[in-house]
């Protein structure tokens, strides 16, 4: 019997006895895409809702970097305003290393990296699903940093404008460091890498996160912010774009 | 084994040379600038050394980018020199420009775009060189060279741009300048002799140095090559 | 005439400098079970990654389930399933949760009820809910081999599935094996065990030295053993 031998195949003539006919999938690439993504994205946070080892290392390792900066500092009032985002922005920053090695670690570790790639998607797809995972992992540890911070310095930093920095901040941050992480956690170095490879290349988008927080939170004029959020949005399509291109290069053999 | 081309011999006799030459341009021809002194003739060699940087850092950028596309080895061997020659210019740069900041004014550092994005280069390759020290199969090692080198590439500029929303007291010599900054001068004729002179020097230095490095590199591929058949 | 399930051609795979398949021929028809056997270094694992699209050739013809490799790999992975001697399965989900995320990869339809199909066959379903992290690595290799046949792929490759598994677990396994050899898939298996591989295969290819340098069915051996078999070819 023949073999349909077009790409985007449709049923698969059922060549053997036995089996009735199960799961051939006749979806098109784009929505098998999408789903791929979506289940790579459900399967890390079903994975850390349960076990939670990853989402409480970040947050008592941001509570703990927070604290020392405290007493390293010794700021008062008026001089704590001042320095409040470039405290939060290394808080994240480091606590985002750790988010990052460990949501990759575990796929090199048991395996699971070579099952994500037998899978029939697109190499990409594992790299956005990959990486909205680790994007709401961080976004969760900076939703509570926020509050508690906030609480213990009596600064007010409930701003919207804060929220879409954050936002547009940690999509830049996790966009390259989904990448790199693939990376590192490849080489015999693996985790102590990381950190050493992203963030002088992460600096861009940490520097304007820094300055448009600090401009919001000082209540600065939007004229004064609007150059650093252009500068995020470009840093975050640029990086998001040469991420996924470069994906494909780090994972096959 | 090859013997070392002829035009390479001639490359490295002519880089010294012109090294001597724009030495003595630099220190002797060129007149001493009236605010600043004798620390100014620092300024010829420190636009060349971050010239030459400039040109393995592109260079670096585009050999990543063409051995992703056509998987050559050679192409691998171009990016590492590059990257290992701008290393080390920017280097120079920096520590030149830490001479001449010294006495102008009065620090060893400044956090200005030109400089902080040197250093921030500097890092990047540093980290460059730390992956591939981490990886044992040489067309991986490659592969992630190359994709990193062009993240860093392409992040680097973003980094400049992004530190010259502060204000700057680097000397702006050549294009429009922020009116504050502070130690510009205008060049007399002789001061243009020796600037231009070691950029052309310094270029003719770097070529000289990417083709040995590349060279080099080939040589040293080869003998592994050489080693693991005689142990097959 | 029937097409070849797997086809190479001339398959040549050299890591940086150090040649390690050599001009490789090798052709399955629908519904073998090769045994793939040889020494450590042979390149067993190595041929077996390429045909898995995970690896890719350097030069020569793949040809699985009517698609190319490399250029058609998505459509090859589709029809492929593949065990290996890591279970890749994710520790802190449960086995369903596993069968779920294994099952939108792939795009299978009416995925409840093939996922209960799978637990039955595997004897997993009373521990459908417990994670896998609490598994024995045979319940994890068992559980391996329902996500490889979930997609329901026309062509299984095994990478020595037998390693780290004790008496019970191997025998397990073996039934599993037999069942889904039984279902009509084209199956590659490498193995160290070489009485597992006479008892499970219909077919057994030797690679020694980056090429197959003997082949023998079955029916061939007859009643001698596949143990002289394959010592004398790799004395020669």
């Amino acid at each position: 019997m023949d073999e349909i031998l077009s790409k985007e195949s449709s049923e698969h003539p059922a060549l053997r006895q036995g089996e009735a006919g199960t799961g051939r999938s006749t979806s098109l690439a784009a929505p098998r895409f999408l789903r791929a993504v979506g289940a790579i994205a459900w399967k890390d946070l079903s994975a850390e809702f349960r076990s939670r080892e990853l989402f409480s290392a970040m947050m008592v390792f941001s509570l703990l970097v927070i604290l020392i900066f405290n007493f390293a500092l010794e700021l008062d009032i008026s001089t704590r305003r001042t320095v409040t985002s470039g405290i939060l922005w290394v808080t994240f920053a480091f606590a985002g290393t750790l988010g990052l090695n460990r949501s990759l670690s575990m796929e090199k570790d048991q395996g699971c990296l070579d099952g994500l790639l037998l899978a029939p998607v697109d190499r990409a797809a594992i790299y956005f699903g990959k990486a909205a995972s680790n994007l709401v992992f961080m976004l969760i540890v900076e939703a509570i940093v926020l509050p508690v911070y906030s609480f213990l310095y009596g600064i007010n930093l409930f701003h919207p404008g804060l929220v879409v920095v954050i936002l547009l901040g940690s999509i830049g941050y996790t966009a390259v460091g989904t990448l790199l992480a693939t990376m590192s956690v490849q080489t015999r170095t693996r985790d102590v890498l990381l950190p050493i490879l992203l963030f002088p290349v992460v600096l861009p988008v940490l520097i304007a996160a820094v300055k448009a927080s600090s401009a919001i939170l000082a209540g600065d004029d939007p004229t004064s912010i609007m150059p650093w959020v252009n500068l995020m949005l470009v840093y975050d399509v640029i990086f998001i774009a040469a991420a996924f291109m470069g994906f494909d290069f780090i994972v096959q053999e | 084994m090859q013997a070392k081309p002829t035009a390479l011999k001639a490359l490295d006799i002519a880089s010294i040379v012109l090294l001597a030459i724009a030495g003595y341009l630099a220190l002797i021809y060129a007149p001493e600038e009236l605010v600043m002194g004798q620390v100014q003739r620092v300024f010829y060699f420190h636009v060349a050394t971050a010239w030459t940087g400039l040109l393995g850092f592109v260079a670096a950028g585009v050999a990543g980018v063409v051995y992703l596309v056509t998987a050559d080895e050679k192409w691998d061997t171009v990016e590492v020199a590059a990257v290992e020659i701008s290393l080390v210019f920017f280097f120079v740069t920096i520590v030149l420009g830490s001479i001449w900041a010294r006495p102008i004014w009065n620090t060893w550092w400044t956090w200005d775009p030109r400089l902080t994005t040197a250093a921030v280069t500097e890092l990047i390759y540093i980290a460059y060189f730390m992956l591939r020290a981490g990886i044992e199969d040489p067309t991986k090692r490659a592969r992630f060279g190359a994709v990193y080198a062009i993240i860093g590439a392409i992040s680097a500029p973003i980094t400049f741009l992004a530190i010259r929303f502060f204000r700057t007291i680097h000397p702006v010599v050549i294009g429009s300048g922020d009116p504050s900054a502070q130690g510009t001068f205008a060049m007399s004729p002789h001061m243009l002799v020796a600037f231009f002179f070691a950029l052309f020097t310094f270029t003719v230095i770097f070529i000289d140095l990417f083709w040995n490095r590349i060279r080099l590199g080939s040589l040293a591929g080869k003998v592994e090559e050489l080693k693991l058949s005689i142990l097959q | 005439m029937e097409r070849a399930v797997i086809e190479v051609r001339n398959l040549v795979k050299r890591f940086s400098g150090k040649t390690v398949l050599r001009g490789l021929n090798f052709d399955v028809q629908p519904g073998e079970f090769v045994a793939l056997l040889g020494p450590n270094g042979a390149g067993k694992t190595t041929f077996l990654r390429i045909l898995a699209s995970l690896s890719q050739p350097t030069l020569g013809h793949v040809r699985v389930a009517g698609y190319s490799l490399p250029r058609e790999s998505a459509a090859v992975r589709m029809r492929l399933g593949v065990l290996s001697h890591m279970p890749l399965l994710y520790g802190d989900l449960t086995a369903q949760e596993n069968l779920l995320f294994f099952g939108r990869m792939y795009g299978v339809k009416e995925l409840a009820r093939r996922i209960d199909e799978v637990l039955v066959m595997t004897g997993l379903s009373a521990r459908r809910d417990d994670l896998v992290r609490t598994f024995s690595r045979g319940m994890q290799q068992r559980l391996a081999i329902g996500r490889a046949v979930l997609h329901d792929p026309e062509v299984m490759l095994f990478d020595e599935p037998y390693t780290g598994l004790d008496q019970d677990a191997s025998l397990m396994l073996d039934k599993l094996l037999q069942t889904v050899a039984a279902q009509g898939r084209t199956i590659v298996m490498t193995s160290h065990d070489l009485a597992r591989a006479e008892d499970l295969a219909t077919r057994f290819d030797i690679l020694s030295r980056g090429t197959i340098a003997a082949s023998t069915s079955r029916k061939q051996l007859g009643r001698s053993n596949l143990l002289a078999f394959y010592k004398k070819t790799l004395a020669a």
